[in-house]
């Protein structure tokens, strides 16, 4: 709101420089302990994977980082910020794509970038493989499809932190491929990305196990 | 800021009138509803002229209703919530668009088909801009007290009952004095009283609901 965004000013500097700080975290999820005393420190240009069993509490630890979920003790801190403080600094892909299904592809786009500030929305779609399905409205795109207009909120709003949850369900190789473009270069540009995966996704700097 | 309220602010517009959107069903049930009040009461115009306006009123409230469930239940499910939150924009605001949204949405409509529903109540002609005008404004009210009722009950598999329950002392007062406003507009004209403080009921429920929602809002996300 005070001019804080993700984005720096001139084109090609790539983004804001943040650290991510996490330290002796514990989380709760309906009255269990997911986890406690995780600490981890991911500084700019940093791809964090984020690994462990089903229930370890990587989705929550993503949303604890979001904003959405409030620690049971410790402290997250996005560039020396609480996380509520710092909603303009972070994208999160969940497993729900966030899509409407009677608007189409392009109304999304502009919808992202409208509202979490972005700038030009015109080549956002055929960067991420959508280019001649801009029209059609969500309810006609493949899982797949989905996943990939879900990422094109990456590019539409540039955001220095970027929190995936198993970004790469139900994407195609070629998708893959496109996912990981998109974090080297994100990584590349001194943005952050923490992953939560399955299977290894591109070259993380660091893996932080849960559980 | 301004720029993301107006894009939630189309956005739901957009979503309201597309297909399996939510708007046209309350507009269909008020004037399905209305027409059936001559077959029930009969069609003596003495009667239909005393409870007319109350009748009135009584659809428009219920159809409000009915939009509330899904309006903050949908965002929930489909992940678009997050993305709300995550907007630089305080989210007060952007539920406010939400709300502005749906007024504008079944509102307009509603308060246009409530003339013609108002001169088949026997309303003398002068009474009927009247009467459409303070459903629209009674819209307002309803809607701002329905926001929080229904973030309140967003996570609630069939909310829509509680959304009711919670939402319907809310509607109290405008009802009383929006009912009470068509009713002396129908004998005497403006009455400015029963207005103004109709008014002055939308304006606090329009004010106080989005804050009261994005609070409700946030507890659901954790």
């Amino acid at each position: 709101m005070t001019g804080y965004s993700g984005a720096t000013d001139q084109p090609g500097e790539g983004y804001r420089r943040v650290q991510l700080a996490i330290s002796d975290l514990a989380l709760d999820r309906g009255g269990w302990r997911l986890f406690e005393h995780l600490s981890f420190t991911a500084p700019a240009g940093a791809h964090v994977a984020l690994t462990g069993p089903n229930g370890a509490g990587k989705t929550s630890l993503l949303r604890a980082i979001a904003g959405f979920l409030r620690p049971a003790a410790g402290t997250i801190a996005v560039d020396g910020r609480a996380p509520e403080d710092a909603a303009p600094l972070l994208h999160f892909l969940g497993h729900r794509d966030g899509l409407k299904a009677t608007l189409d592809a392009r109304a999304h786009v502009r919808f992202w970038a409208d509202v979490l500030g972005g700038g030009a929305v015109e080549d956002v779609l055929a960067r991420v493989g959508l280019g001649r399905v801009t029209d059609l409205p969500a309810r006609t795109l493949s899982a797949g499809q989905s996943r990939r207009l879900a990422l094109a909120r990456l590019i539409a709003a540039p955001r220095p932190l970027w929190l995936l949850d198993e970004p790469a369900a139900a994407l195609d190789t070629a998708g893959k491929a496109l996912l990981n473009t998109l974090i080297d270069a994100h990584c590349a540009g001194g943005g952050i990305v923490v992953a939560a995966v399955h299977e290894p996704l591109g070259a993380p700097t660091q893996t932080v196990q849960l559980g | 800021m301004i720029r993301a309220v107006l894009a939630v602010f189309r956005r739901d517009l957009a979503l309201a009138w597309a297909a399996g959107g939510g708007a046209a069903a309350p507009l269909g049930f008020f004037v399905g509803a209305t027409a059936l009040v001559p077959l029930t009461a009969g069609p003596d115009p003495q009667t239909l002229a005393v409870i007319g306006p109350p009748l009135l009123w009584l659809t428009a409230a219920l159809a409000a209703l009915m939009v509330l469930e899904r309006l903050f239940q949908a965002d929930l499910e489909d992940g678009s919530l997050d993305q709300l939150l995550l907007s630089p924009a305080p989210l007060e605001l952007l539920v406010a668009a939400k709300g502005a949204a749906l007024w504008v949405a079944i509102g307009g409509p509603l308060a246009l088909v409530a003339m013609p529903m108002a001169l088949a109540m026997q309303t003398p002609p002068h009474a009927a801009p009247l009467a459409a005008l303070g459903l629209l404004v009674g819209l307002a009210a309803f809607i701002g007290a329905g926001l929080f009722g229904a973030a309140l009950a967003a996570g609630v598999r069939r909310g829509g009952v509680l959304i009711a329950i919670l939402v319907l002392p809310f509607f109290a007062p405008p009802i009383i004095f929006g009912a009470a406003a068509a009713s002396r507009a129908a004998a005497e004209g403006l009455s400015t009283d029963a207005f103004s403080f109709l008014c002055a009921t939308a304006l606090f429920f329009a004010a106080l609901g989005p804050i009261g929602a994005a609070a409700a809002l946030r507890q659901h996300l954790s």
